[in-house]
């Protein structure tokens, strides 16, 4: 089990991957935005996402879940 | 000279303009969004206004909110920095509507340089060289590809209403053009509400190298030497110096006279800045596009001449004569800027944070441009920009030394910086030979 967290405080600008899904190796599972930069959030391993912790317009803050790939 | 002036930005760049309008004895307005209340250009001000929420599109972008706050502070004059406002046209003719005045080129200069293909068809017609390329926006996939095949391979695919390295990618053949082709699509809509989409040859190991203009209310163009910005990471400059070690005496005069005839073709009044590729081993230029505003490294060109560039700004748009004799401007010594940002000094991610402790250098040939203090939070809502570090020196030896004090000094915690990747700049042998052009970085972090 892979716990994917927030490298650093962003907004949620687009979730790519849904929850049930089988993703790749470095699948973007979601798109962060901050100071003017597109972020993508990757799938470490393939798995299946078991839980995607966050919504478009979400404020993560460093450290927070967004996703847990089994 | 127009009695006050609301500065229609943030930051560093707004605390840059206050200062100058003080010394002036112009009055200062300053506007704020809810995320920056409590950074010093809002204390520098006279007065500061709240315009709304963080996201730019909410604040510094709701021109709504900021012609309120000019009419509630009684300011007569409108600059609008970089970035945010300052390249919109309609914005530019709102202001100008309201009776106010707009510390900026006429908005037909800012709209004819901000389509990137117009500006590049105009160029060409005034007999300024520019990059093989689209002369009209491409719309689909296949027919950039056929337009990528006739200019040939690489070639740059951007938004035509881009700016900022926003969007831009670089394709070697036609898989990574269809990619880049989509992305920046995506990007133009998203970041400057138009598709078109440009492309243009892409020269390898080109120097980034810009033309400082000026023009005056009896319609001549002055030039104020050049900038070097080939220090880029994602396309976006990092660090900026003038002299530049890369172009000589008989190129410079051709990027020149081309500066002037591009400030010409569009009758442009105040600071703006032309910006072209220079081939080195070629030792030619194109035309890259024009920034129809004042530009964020415009600190080194000051340094070297001693002119204020925001006075001249301010004297252009009040229908004045500049503070300079402009038949005899002097250019002493070499000038560096580098930017310093909220990132990481590896991957040049985002660090947004809080920071703890802000302590700048000082000392002889040293300049800090700052938007931040210590206490101050540094959101994700804007750009990285913290502060510019500007150094010069009596030779480029000089100020580079200098600059390498002036880094290993400047302490800021709390969150991080790329103060780190500048004194590995400095200690490259690259950028120390001045032979480098903008596939340094890459070259520094593969």
């Amino acid at each position: 089990m892979a716990e994917i967290r927030a490298e650093m405080v962003a907004n949620i600008w687009r979730v790519v991957a849904a929850e049930g899904e089988q993703v790749e190796d470095g699948a973007t599972l979601v798109i962060l935005e901050s100071m003017k930069m597109e972020i993508p959030v990757l799938a470490e391993a393939p798995g299946t996402v078991t839980k995607l912790a966050v919504a478009e317009g979400d404020v993560v803050q460093e450290g927070d879940l967004i996703a847990i790939v089994e | 000279m127009f009695e006050s002036v609301l500065v229609a930005n943030r930051g560093e760049i707004a605390r840059r303009v206050i200062a100058t309008a003080r010394r002036m004895g112009i009055r200062t307005v300053a506007v704020y969004s809810e995320a920056d209340a409590e950074l010093p250009y809002v204390r520098d001000a006279d007065q500061a206004v709240p315009i709304g929420p963080p996201p730019p599109a909410r604040s510094y972008l709701d021109t709504g909110a900021i012609l309120a706050a000019a009419r509630k502070t009684g300011a007569r004059a409108i600059h609008p920095g970089y970035g945010f406002l300052s390249e919109n046209p309609d914005f530019a003719r709102l202001v100008t509507a309201e009776g106010l005045i707009w510390v900026g080129p006429p908005p037909s200069a800012i709209e004819q340089m901000g389509d990137k293909i117009n500006a590049r068809n105009l160029m060409e017609q005034a007999g300024v060289p520019v990059a093989a390329g689209t002369r009209v926006p491409v719309t689909d996939a296949d027919e950039a590809a056929a337009q990528a095949r006739r200019i040939g391979y690489p070639v740059m695919v951007k938004a035509a209403a881009g700016g900022g390295g926003i969007g831009m990618s670089v394709a070697a053949g036609e898989g990574e053009l269809r990619a880049a082709f989509d992305t920046a699509r995506s990007r133009a809509e998203r970041f400057f509400g138009s598709p078109a989409i440009l492309l243009e040859r892409y020269i390898a190991r080109a120097r980034h190298v810009e033309i400082q203009i000026l023009g005056l209310n009896d319609s001549r163009i002055l030039t104020l030497g050049e900038r070097d910005c080939s220090v880029q990471r994602r396309h976006q400059k990092v660090a900026e110096e003038t002299p530049s070690p890369g172009v000589g005496a008989a190129l410079r005069e051709r990027m020149l006279q081309a500066a002037v005839r591009a400030g010409e073709a569009v009758g442009y009044r105040g600071a703006g800045t032309v910006e072209c590729l220079v081939d080195a081993e070629a030792d030619d230029f194109v035309f890259l596009e024009m920034n129809t505003r004042l530009q964020v490294e415009h600190p080194v060109t000051e340094m070297v001449t001693g002119i204020d560039l925001v006075e001249q700004q301010f004297l252009v748009a009040a229908g004045e004569k500049v503070s300079f004799d402009p038949e005899f401007v002097r250019y002493g010594g070499h000038a560096c800027e580098f930017r310093v940002y909220a990132e990481d000094p590896r991957r040049f991610l985002p660090s947004p944070g809080t920071i703890t402790e802000w302590a700048e250098p000082s000392g002889e040939g040293i300049r800090v441009d700052a938007g931040y203090q210590a206490g101050n939070q540094v959101t994700p809502f804007y750009d990285p920009l913290l502060a510019k570090l500007c150094v010069h020196g009596a030779s480029r030896a000089e100020a580079l030394s200098r600059a390498r004090d002036a880094i290993a000094s400047f302490r800021i915690s709390g969150l991080k910086t790329n103060l780190l990747f500048h004194a590995e700049l400095l200690d490259s042998r690259e950028f120390a030979s001045g032979s480098y052009d903008t596939s340094l970085v890459a070259r520094l972090r593969p």
